[in-house]
């Protein structure tokens, strides 16, 4: 079977790619904006006493139990500030912390709590208050106030765009792909076929527009083996390719990513253990997408946020159920980092949600506010009504972003 | 060729396999109706290899453990790759889809597959988990043999199967106050307590709370995985939690008799009624289905206590369901499966030629975005069209029905096969652009690639 690469090659050598006859999109007239925002959503409900411990508070040791992490030796946990720390499996984040690019947010929720994956997923990106209250996602909805409303400005790194890019405004989706493709003869009398289907039209000059992006130019197409369940496995070509689109001064400026497998009910082990091992994964797939971003890392904020948190103490099985607080993350070379910001109340039992869950003192809702605020411009008015709808009141985060 | 019989064919099944539109169109619901009236057929392994009960599978699972850890631990100095063991978890998956895919490609109650198809997702067992080597028998065992049966049948069914029990985690929740945990110190895991609920069941605006969830995991504890049965459960009085538990206000009594009575309760819950109700008519009648449609289900669900016999019949006998425009987008799978039908798969090829391709066609549709058995979350698929409609997705699907096409043979007719298939439901538009293609493979990928074969 062909792979892309070679078939790229074949294809720039016969100087075929000029044939493509989809013009790309990207080539804004006046690009509004050069800053890059990528939106990583980490599905399944990440422990954030895991991922940032805070091992300098009093009960921290004794609430984990088992699932506490060595402080010290080869796989203790990577110390921030002398109160909280990063799990040893975050080793490229910690430099970036080191060099002042990530900003962590601890005790931080969406506003609608019930501990159902499904339903909590559905706030985080949709931005309502509830679920099910707004259809689209607030990313989408943000585009037209950030000046991407035309063109395609925005991309998924998936097969679809997930509910927090979709929406009115047009995105595209992008995989690394496997097969052999089409030539561009067959694929203009498919879309003769889709003449009168809408919906099949636009996500197939989606599709051609950015495989030709991809191409343009490129020696190196992540041409690997991924599918859908790449968010659960092998995060690297995904970032990477994220990082190769955003890089483009014609590409989009803001991509979408997801990371899955945080819901960890069982085994969810210490300093080395199943999730230290996962967190590994994401730390490598951030790295991989700062070195491919190159120069435009510094134009570049990446906001990580999960469902909810989980159980601070350990469940029968060795890992953490369904909870409320957690962490949210902000890296980037955009980014006035190197601090945990947290309204923390300790660990007691009394001060926990329902007496077992870390608290939510934070909006979710406030730090993507202030992040389109300072980095992208989108004004007060619009972050209160159309992006996220009623939130009048949730005030936007300040001081995330170099001045 | 009736419009009603091609219908039948699309939107209630698999696509049609040629001749297939002719017998449907004589009395396209009585032709539907006939195909459930039994359970569903059993999938036969391709390679002449047995598919293994739940209680087998235990069994294998520890022989390969104790095999895997000697390999480990045998390696040496003078001998530092032991002989690498067989990944029996993968070899039983394969065979197992492949068995699945080869059923749908050549079943004559495609009917009775959507149903079963439809029942493994709203009871998701996924591979993600430790679960893979069960995930096919789970869907011989608890699913096929209920689907003209009850949904307090198959529940039972789907909690008891080892699968669903080792996915969301139930086999190692132990009772707080049980001797079990006195010994262990390991304690409640409310994995499949809350999924029964907000997913199973109720839904997640069913009325439940925390403490239910709670309540449910305690009911469940001690349900559990054993080798010895068939079946491979067990119940674990040990483990279990004592004393009554009251759940939703009412107390159930201790032991293994209150989870029975719990999950009867649940199985006829009117809010059940209505979670399934909506979910059964997004599938077959679209994504935003009529509210007559959801009412007239969840009445029928109610009156017969669960009966998926007549919930299937209420489907097929609801007039919105027959409109002649397509409903939905097809899941990667069953797009697939269709376009395996229209070209009468298996296309000349048998044993191990067959394995082999059909492992490509189960390669196609992960690539496409669905692997069958590894829903990204206890979820499942999504069941709605936007979510199979991503361009990148569509661009697989497009790539590979050029890759069919390029496989058929020169003297195959793509014309014949697109009348065949889709009768009356094939556009003028299509034949006119595949009239333009330079080969018979070259029409056979625009068809693939059409509206018609794409949506149901």
């Amino acid at each position: 079977m062909n792979t892309r690469r070679s078939l790229l090659k074949t294809m720039t050598a016969a100087g075929a790619l000029a044939v493509w006859d989809a013009p790309i999109r990207y080539a804004f007239a006046g690009v509004p904006t050069d800053r890059r925002l990528v939106v990583v959503v980490l599905r399944g409900a990440l422990d954030g006493l895991a991922a940032v411990p805070p091992h300098g508070d009093k009960g921290y040791a004794a609430m984990r139990g088992q699932l506490a992490l060595d402080k010290t030796g080869p796989a203790g946990l990577h110390d921030l500030d002398g109160f909280f720390g990063l799990n040893p499996g975050l080793t490229n984040v910690k430099a970036m912390y080191d060099a002042r690019e990530v900003l962590i947010f601890h005790n931080i929720c969406s506003p609608y709590q019930n501990r159902s994956h499904f339903d909590c997923q559905n706030v985080l990106e949709s931005g309502g208050a509830k679920p099910h209250i707004v259809n689209d996602g607030w990313l989408n909805r943000a585009l037209t106030p950030m000046g991407l409303a035309t063109g395609t400005g925005a991309v998924a790194v998936d097969q679809a765009p997930p509910l927090l890019l979709s929406g009115p405004v047009r995105t595209t989706s992008w995989m690394p792909a496997v097969m052999p493709e089409p030539d561009t003869a067959f694929i203009a009398k498919v879309k003769q076929l889709y003449a009168g289907d809408p919906a099949l039209s636009a996500a197939l000059t989606g599709a051609v527009d950015l495989q030709a992006q991809v191409k343009a130019g490129d020696d190196d197409p992540y041409a690997m083996n991924a599918n859908h369940k790449a968010a659960y496995g092998n995060l690297v070509p995904l970032f990477a390719g994220a990082g190769k689109l955003l890089a483009d001064p014609n590409g989009p400026r803001v991509a979408v990513l997801e990371a899955g497998g945080w819901d960890t009910h069982v085994q969810e082990g210490a300093s080395t253990g199943n999730l230290a091992r996962r967190l590994q994964a994401l730390d490598q797939a951030l790295d991989a997408m700062k070195t491919a971003l190159g120069p435009a890392w510094s134009k570049t904020v990446v906001v990580m946020a999960t469902e909810f948190g989980r159980t601070v103490k350990p469940n029968g099985s060795g890992g953490t159920d369904h909870g409320t607080g957690t962490a949210a993350y902000v890296l980037g070379g955009a980014v006035a980092g190197g601090h945990v910001r947290a309204e923390w109340v300790g660990l007691n039992p009394a001060v926990l949600k329902d007496g077992r869950d870390q608290p939510a003192r934070t909006d979710l809702r406030a730090l993507f506010k202030g992040v389109l605020a300072e980095h992208m411009g989108v004004s007060q008015a619009a972050l209160g009504t159309t992006v996220f709808p009623d939130s009048g009141n949730v005030t936007p985060l300040k001081g995330l972003v170099r001045a | 060729m009736s419009l009603e019989g091609a219908i039948a064919a699309h939107r209630f099944g698999l696509g049609a396999r040629p001749g297939e539109i002719d017998s449907a169109s004589k009395s396209p619901k009585a032709w539907l109706l006939a195909q459930i009236d039994r359970p569903a057929d059993q999938p036969k392994s391709v390679d002449g290899q047995p598919l293994l009960n739940a209680g087998q599978l235990l069994k294998l699972e520890t022989e390969f453990r104790v095999d895997k850890f000697m390999s480990k631990t045998g390696a040496t100095k003078d001998n530092p790759k032991p002989v690498k063991v067989q990944n029996v978890r993968k070899e039983q998956y394969m065979r197992e889809l492949g068995a699945r895919y080869a059923l749908g490609f050549t079943t004559e109650r495609p009917l009775a597959e959507r149903l079963v198809w439809f029942w493994s997702n709203h009871f998701t067992v996924s591979s993600h988990a430790q679960a893979a080597l069960y995930v096919g028998a789970f869907e011989r065992e608890a699913i096929r043999p209920h689907i003209n049966g009850t949904f307090e049948d198959m529940l039972f069914a789907v909690c008891m199967h080892p699968a669903m029990l080792i996915y969301l985690s139930n086999y190692r929740s132990i009772g707080p106050g049980s001797m079990a945990a006195d010994k262990t110190g390991k304690g409640l895991n409310e994995n499949l307590g809350r999924e029964l609920l907000e997913l199973h069941t109720l839904g997640v605006d069913g009325g439940y709370t925390q403490a239910d969830v709670i309540a449910m995991a305690k009911l469940l504890t001690g349900w559990s995985t054993y080798a010895d049965r068939p079946n491979g459960f067990g119940f674990y009085a040990n483990k279990h939690e004592p004393g009554s538990i009251t759940l939703r206000g009412k107390t159930y009594p201790a032991g293994w008799d209150g989870g029975v009575a719990a999950i009867r309760d649940l199985a006829h819950d009117p809010a059940t009624a209505r979670h399934v109700a909506r979910k059964f008519a997004q599938h077959f009648i679209g994504d935003d289905p009529p509210v007559a449609s959801v009412s007239n289900l969840e009445k029928t669900f109610k009156d017969t206590r669960g009966n998926l016999h007549a919930l299937a019949e209420a489907a097929v006998n609801d007039p919105a369901a027959w409109t002649p425009e397509p409903k939905k987008m097809r899941p990667p799978i069953e797009y697939v499966t269709a376009a395996m039908r229209l070209t009468a798969w298996p296309h000349g090829a048998a044993g191990m030629q067959q394995d082999a391709q059909l492992r490509r066609l189960v390669r196609a549709s992960q690539q496409m975005g669905q692997m069958p058995f590894a829903a990204p979350s206890p979820k499942g698929w999504p069941d709605d069209s936007d979510s199979w409609t991503g361009a990148d997705a569509l661009f697989d699907r497009i790539e590979w029905a050029k890759e069919v096409g390029n496989s058929m043979p020169a003297t195959a007719n793509a014309i014949a096969i697109a009348e065949q298939g889709l009768g009356p439901l094939l556009r003028s538009a299509t034949k006119s652009v595949m009239a333009t293609a330079s080969s018979q493979g070259e029409a056979l990928a625009l068809l693939l690639s059409s509206p018609e074969v794409m949506r149901r």
